[in-house]
């Protein structure tokens, strides 16, 4: 700690932080541009100038830049003096010389830094008249907007893009008072994480383009917390609605999980809540009803009438939801809805991070880390927000260095300058070059075994007691001696895993390696595949093949599928027949799907935007989203749904099953105090400056309907209620008076950058404990078979995910549908990049043309495919195909089923 | 303008003069300048197929190389005239008038500044200070320095 002086107070604050930082910290308004509390100083903007005294005579002080400042013992300051005041306001109108005066047309304006800067300063008239520069704007593919007139030149967007993301297409060009911040020629922006810009960006140049559809100001959107729904990470997200529309998603902080960024999949995927694939209205064989009662009469007389009912669940439905079903259904008739492989893939996860004794890290935690093996997992894809995570691990290194330099750790352009020097390691086995290869120190691809096997070599040369895979060969021997070396030498080292191979071996040799690490504070992480696919796993029910064979044996003969679309489960041909055998086939869901076109009863379920829900994500954290809008009736909440149809619900309000779910299941207890106890009065959802709500249905009636009550959560529908008391991890917007943007979170950290204050959201349900003996299922090596092909599905940040597949701009940069195969291979079919094969399989009569991609680092006999590209939705992973070059005769037109 | 080897490939002598070179730096992206220099030397200027050939050989990207080239006022990336005229703006040759000069010289080849001549000769573009504040003001043409300009401008830099 370090005591210092601020206009004549006295502070304690952190030793070895900069001053900037220690302000905002202090709660004290000091303007700035160029620093991001994520990624440091440069001290490139001039804004934050504060006066700098020598001692206690000094009454003149110089001017210093508060960024670029270490905090020190005895350090005087003045953010009042005049002369900083002065330089201030003069620095920002500089800055705003060429700025456009278009407030009231731009995107950003009521939620800008900018203004919010301006008016700190007290620059608020403009004195300059002369000509201002201008530029052309470019195209930036669907996300994003692009307004470059607007820019001050801050250098935020490339220090993000670049520096902090790893983007190779967004550059600062130009010189002097004509630098454009854009691509060498327009075109879609690269980086699965674009759309960061929008709110790193402190001005309008980057805004968000489907937001642009259908645009709205912050302070005329409903908001509430939410959680991302796409993956199994959790990131927490603020979505905004207005008119019944979900009309955008921003970051929510939290300090453990996605701090400051999402991914483009997770803001950008929402559009499936808003559409037409939507169910509005239950349909009772076939026929839309109008009101959900008539559904419920229908659903019980069913229920009443079956001779046996099983229900299947579902990972990315609430625990709530799953439970209801549970016990709607009686447990010994719940079935997890997984694919076979999933659902062993996920008990044994389940029973390693709560058995296998070792530390599931955080998101934060895993930026920490010293040394990292990804075994088996292309996370940009799978588990998008985690790639960029682990980008910033391989910063330790340097971070060291700096700190042997004397180089405080925030000064980002010093410190970067010491990045090609050192590395902490990042070791990537995958079955293809993945999107972090550019920051891996060894890379290695192979199939799934030789994955599995690394890893278990791997584990064998850090513990002789982890058993060791026979026949390597000496390549691969080196390599694993190699990483092993360097683990051990880690004092955090973190081992990365995760279902996308579809391997047991694979999950297994992770913990292996992960236990023999001799390093006390190691780190073991899998990335799953859905947003509650832990949680449904920590519910635990039953095999889907079991439910099969329960309709098959006539014990039931009626089913209730919940927010579960089985024919991404299981081949077609054996979902046709389950669903086809059954009486009764009651289907919830949002959007229709194969599945609910066989729905005898259809119940159209709310989303995450409509509901409430608990989560638990990858690292057993559970977490809560509510509605940010109530869900227009019929529409009712999946759990809502189940507890109508009881003919004695023991539970009527979400809280009570959330309770009980916590009561009923012991691994789940900790949701019991969970979420936040009633508060009252409530929280508004709609901020103070809403406008137009006597006016916004007046086109229907004159009449201001009341608003509608939310008897489920802690908040409520309408403008009025408590903000002063609110929790940060329950506000519905981030807000502070003067600080508009979402940079107002400063107000809600002790710390700039450290946890949100009373705590970030979420309970961390498992804790680590025991030991499992050495898995030594070790797979035989993978023997290509003449002739055939193993199709491995690659995961894919925007085909990859069922829901937010459906989001027009997500749809937009879906990858080309294409096999990706090795050189060699390319070479036995006599197939050239772009050439068409015809993909035969064994399960489905028609074949399959598609183009060929020869990428060098495909392993040998596998065939790679796009997960979730509408030309491979039934070919599933491990399917063994015979391949042959497509004839002359090919049209021209490839990609699509045939 | 050698505006026709302005293709997407390297031609063989500019690809051994940049790899003459690489030997001087630690890695090839640092060759960016002196790539930019010999190609633009061979062609006259840097046009888009031009700067993706060159980024593909350094293998960094074309927005890296960008940003480099359009830092740079001697990397052109439009076409220029043959002969390149550099009128000083920095301030001291912006005391002495460097912008009427300029300004004379441009009206006389009925030129904007950056654009060339109807008949290819010539481009007028600023620079910044050339470090002989001292004889301001200051101009450069084709690599040469011509100090101590007077509203005579065009017989001192054109010799008409
Ligand atoms: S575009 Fe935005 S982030 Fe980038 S330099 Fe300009 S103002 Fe800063
Ligand atoms: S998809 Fe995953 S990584 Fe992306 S924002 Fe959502 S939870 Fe985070
Ligand atoms: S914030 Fe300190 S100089 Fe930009
Ligand atoms: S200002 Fe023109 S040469 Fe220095």
């Amino acid at each position: 700690m370090a005591t210092i002086e601020v206009d004549g107070r006295t502070y304690e604050v952190q030793d070895g932080s900069n001053l900037l930082a220690e302000c905002l910290s202090l709660g004290l308004d000091l303007p700035y541009f160029c620093w991001h509390p994520a990624m440091g100083s440069v001290g490139a903007c001039r804004q934050c100038a504060v006066i700098q005294y020598k001692d206690a005579e000094d009454t003149r002080g110089r001017l210093v830049m508060a960024c670029i400042t270490p905090v020190a013992d005895n350090l005087r300051i003045s953010l009042n003096a005049d002369v900083a005041r002065q330089f201030r306001a003069d620095n920002i109108e500089l800055l705003m010389i060429n700025h456009p005066h278009d407030c009231p047309v731009c995107e950003e304006g009521g939620e800008c830094h900018l203004q919010d800067m301006t008016l700190m300063t007290g620059h608020t008239s403009r004195r300059y008249r002369g000509r201002k520069r201008t530029h052309r704007n470019q195209y930036l593919g669907p996300f994003v907007n692009h307004e470059m007139n607007r820019c001050i030149a801050c250098y935020r967007c490339v220090r993000f893009y670049n520096d902090y993301a790893g983007g190779a297409d967004l550059e600062v060009l130009g010189i002097h008072n004509n630098v454009y911040f854009g691509r060498h020629e327009d075109g879609t922006l690269e980086s699965e994480f674009s759309g960061n810009l929008v709110e790193v960006c402190p001005t309008g140049v980057f805004t968000d383009k489907p937001f642009s559809d259908r645009y709205t100001r912050k302070w005329d959107l409903q908001t509430a917390p939410s959680v991302c729904v796409h993956c199994s990470l959790g990131c927490n997200t603020t979505p905004g609605e207005r008119y019944g529309e979900l009309r955008r998603i921003v970051n929510r902080y939290h300090g453990d999980v996605n701090g400051y960024f999402l991914c483009d999949r997770g803001r950008f995927g929402y559009g499936f809540v808003n559409s037409d694939l939507r169910g509005r209205f239950p349909r009772i064989e076939r026929q839309p009803v109008a009101v959900a009662g008539t559904a419920i009469e229908h659903f019980r007389t069913q229920i009443r009438s079956a001779k046996g009912i099983i229900g299947i669940g579902s990972p990315r439905a609430s625990l709530e939801a799953n439970f209801t079903l549970r016990e709607l259904v009686g447990e010994t008739n719940f079935f997890l809805g997984l694919d076979e492989t999933e659902h062993d893939l996920l008990e044994s996860i389940l029973g390693i991070l709560a058995n296998g004794g070792i530390h599931t890290p955080t998101l934060r935690e895993t930026e920490q880390a010293d040394a990292v093996l990804i075994l088996g997992e292309d996370v940009t894809h799978s588990a998008p927000r985690l790639a960029l995570s682990l980008r910033q691990s391989v910063r330790n290194a340097t971070f060291d260095l700096a700190r042997q330099l004397k180089i405080p750790r925030w000064l980002d352009a010093a410190v970067r300058q010491l990045e090609g020097q050192v590395q902490s390691p990042l070791f990537i086995a995958s079955v293809h070059a993945t999107r972090l290869h550019d920051s891996a120190a060894e890379t290695f691809h192979g199939s799934p075994e030789a994955i599995a096997r690394l890893g278990f070599a791997i584990a064998h040369s850090l513990n002789p007691e982890s058993p060791l895979p026979s026949g390597l060969d000496e390549a691969e021997e080196a390599l694993a001696a190699l990483i092993a070396g360097r683990l051990r030498e880690a004092k955090r080292p973190l081992i990365v895993s995760g279902t996308s191979c579809a391997s047991l071996a694979v999950v297994q040799a992770a913990y292996n390696i992960a236990r023999a690490l001799p390093a006390q504070n190691k780190g073991l992480l899998y990335a799953l595949p859905e947003a509650n696919s832990l949680g449904l796993t920590m519910i635990g029910g039953r095999r889907l093949k079991d439910a099969f064979a329960r309709v098959q044996d006539g014990s039931a003969d009626t089913m209730v599928i919940l927010e579960n679309d089985l024919y991404r489960r299981a081949p077609a041909p054996q979902i046709d027949a389950f669903l086809d055998a059954a009486r009764h086939v009651a289907v919830i869901d949002h959007l229709e799907n194969p599945t609910t076109a066989k729905a005898g009863l259809l119940l159209p379920a709310a989303t995450f935007a409509e509901s409430e829900g608990t989560l638990v994500n990858n690292e057993g954290r559970a977490q809560c989203y509510f509605p940010v809008y109530p869900a227009q009736e019929p529409i009712l909440a999946g759990w809502e749904w189940l507890i109508r149809v009881m003919d004695n619900p023991r539970w009527h309000h979400f809280r009570d099953l959330t309770s009980a779910c916590a009561a009923a299941i012991p691994a789940l207890a900790g949701i019991e105090r969970f979420p936040a106890e009633e508060h009252l009065p409530k929280i508004p959802r709609q901020p103070h400056r809403y406008s137009g709500r006597t006016a916004m249905h007046a086109d229907v009636s004159v009449i201001e309907p009341p608003p509608p009550q939310d008897c489920e959560t802690p908040f409520a529908f309408s403008m009025e209620g408590d903000t002063v008391h609110v929790p940060p991890a329950l506000l519905p917007v981030v807000w502070a008076p003067g600080w508009n943007s979402n940079q107002a979170i400063n107000k809600f950290q002790d710390e700039v950058a450290g946890p949100l204050r009373s705590g970030n959201p979420g309970i961390r349900l498992i804790q680590a404990s025991g030991m499992l003996p050495w898995f030594d299922r070790i797979p035989p090596a993978f023997v290509p078979e003449r002739g055939f092909w193993r199709i491995v599905r690659l995961p894919n940040i925007f085909a990859g995910e069922e829901l937010s597949a459906h989001s027009a701009p997500v749809a937009e940069r879906f990858p080309d549908a294409c096999v990706f195969v090795n050189p060699e291979d390319a070479e036995t079919l006599a197939v050239s990049n772009g050439d068409s094969v015809e993909i035969r399989y064994e399960l489905e009569l028609s074949s399959l043309r598609i183009p060929v991609r020869i990428d060098s680092t495909m392993p040998a006999g596998l065939l790679g495919i796009t997960a979730g590209l509408p030309p491979f939705r039934h070919l599933p992973n491990g399917a063994r195909v015979a391949l042959i070059k497509a004839g002359p005769e090919a049209p021209a037109k490839t990609g699509e089923n045939q | 303008m050698k505006a026709e080897t302005n293709t997407r490939s390297l031609s063989a002598a500019e690809i051994d003069e940049i790899n003459a070179e690489l030997p001087h730096y630690e890695d090839k992206s640092a060759v960016s300048i002196e790539a930019l220099k010999i190609v633009q030397k061979h062609r006259g200027w840097i046009s888009d197929d031009s700067l993706v050939a060159i980024a593909e050989y350094l293998k960094i990207s074309p927005a890296q190389l960008e940003g480099v080239a359009t830092f740079y006022n001697l990397i052109y990336r439009r076409p220029v005239g043959k002969n390149v005229i550099h009128v000083c703006d920095s301030v001291s040759c912006w005391m002495l008038g460097s912008d009427r000069l300029s300004e004379k010289l441009c009206r006389h080849l009925n030129v904007k500044p950056g654009e060339m001549s109807q008949d290819g000769e010539y481009t007028v573009l600023p620079i910044v200070c050339l470090g002989a504040c001292d004889r301001a003001p200051v101009a450069m043409v084709n690599g040469e320095l011509r100090p101590d300009l007077t509203d005579n401008i065009v017989k001192e830099l054109l010799g008409e």
